[in-house]
């Protein structure tokens, strides 16, 4: 199944205004959607018998910085035995405390998109809701900020090591 | 009888003169084990360098699976910040006298990470002493035998039979 030939199975589904579709293009589109829609379009997208999205390849955390204020998550899907692919946006605004936006968790549809999602909460600072186990899985439970924010500042010692070289 | 060309065995042994410091460290500098552990892309040079090309085990070197019965630890490879405190964990578990040797560019200052790694630290020598650096990134396998050979000619100049109670007494009173 072709890009066009899933958005058209999606706008029978969800409406012509559930999602937008970005660099249509490229060679892979990207569909982007609101982040209160992402939960049930995603299980449709696991369980509908034209689609069968049964493998989640990975999870893009983006911070594009204070000045755009916003953050996104990509979702790259693939259909192992019908082989087709899907990446799908979400764009959340970036709260300027610096508190973590809210995504909701996938988890519960694809099982890898528990770590998937621990490391995008790592670096980028991405709350994820209803996540099984939201904890850091790099760095160490003691680290201070998430590395990968375009406004991050390195603490200045780790453990009486200072952090600059 | 030609004992030297014979090589017969007769009983009759030489008898080599030397101070029991030479011979002390020349015992230790001709064993030196280090602790088997690798951090990165370095621990792939040094477990070449103990392989049978360059067979560090000519030198006595040869990995102990525990820092309880290590000599010298080598760094090699990116220390990070999460596995600094178990490196000075390490360290402070490995019996006196005990060496160490930092290997590679991360480790001893942080190389490519000195800049934009917030999670590297920068030099190995911020958490623990070092006694030899070995430049490089990786170094071959003959520049970490290099710097086993450093550690061994600063061995052999210890002074381990010391008095070091009795010099530091007369040090302060000159």
């Amino acid at each position: 199944m072709i890009f066009s030939e899933i958005t058209q199975v999606l706008t029978e589904q969800f409406g012509i205004d559930s999602f937008s579709v970005v660099n249509q293009k490229a060679n892979q589109p990207i569909l982007q959607i609101q982040a209160n829609q992402l939960l049930e379009l995603c299980q449709f997208l696991a369980n509908d018998e034209r689609l069968f999205f049964d493998y989640l390849a990975c999870i893009t955390g983006i911070d594009n910085g204070p000045t755009a204020n916003t953050m996104e998550v990509i979702y790259h899907l693939t259909s192992i035995p019908y082989e087709h692919n899907l990446a799908i946006k979400v764009i959340v605004e970036r709260p300027a405390d610096g508190t973590p936006p809210k995504v909701p968790s996938v988890s519960s549809i694809w099982r890898t998109a528990d770590w998937h999602e621990r490391e995008t909460y790592d670096l980028v600072g991405i709350f994820f809701e209803n996540h099984p186990d939201l904890r850091r899985i790099l760095l160490p439970n003691d680290w201070h900020g998430h590395p990968l924010r375009k406004d991050y500042q390195a603490q200045e010692f780790y453990h009486g090591i200072k952090v600059i070289y | 009888m030609d004992l030297q060309n014979n090589r017969l065995k007769t009983g009759d042994g030489g008898v080599i003169v030397t101070s029991v410091e030479d011979l002390l460290n020349w015992s230790r500098l001709s064993s030196l084990w280090p602790m088997g552990f690798g951090l990165a892309c370095c621990a792939i040079e040094m477990m070449a360098s103990y392989a049978s090309n360059y067979d560090l085990e000519r030198f006595g070197i040869f990995p102990r699976p525990s820092p309880r019965q290590s000599d010298v630890m080598i760094v090699a490879g990116t220390v990070t910040f999460k596995m600094a405190d178990r490196i000075r964990r390490l360290y402070e578990q490995m019996p006196e006298p005990r060496y160490v040797i930092s290997m590679g560019s991360c480790s001893n200052c942080g190389g490519p990470y000195w800049e934009h790694g917030y999670h590297v630290v920068k030099g190995v020598d911020r958490i623990i002493p070092v006694d030899v650096y070995v430049p490089g990134c990786p170094p071959r396998p003959e520049a970490l035998i290099g710097g086993f050979l450093k550690l061994q000619e600063k061995i052999s100049n210890e002074h381990p039979l010391a008095p070091t109670l009795l010099l530091e007494i007369e040090k302060e009173n000159v």
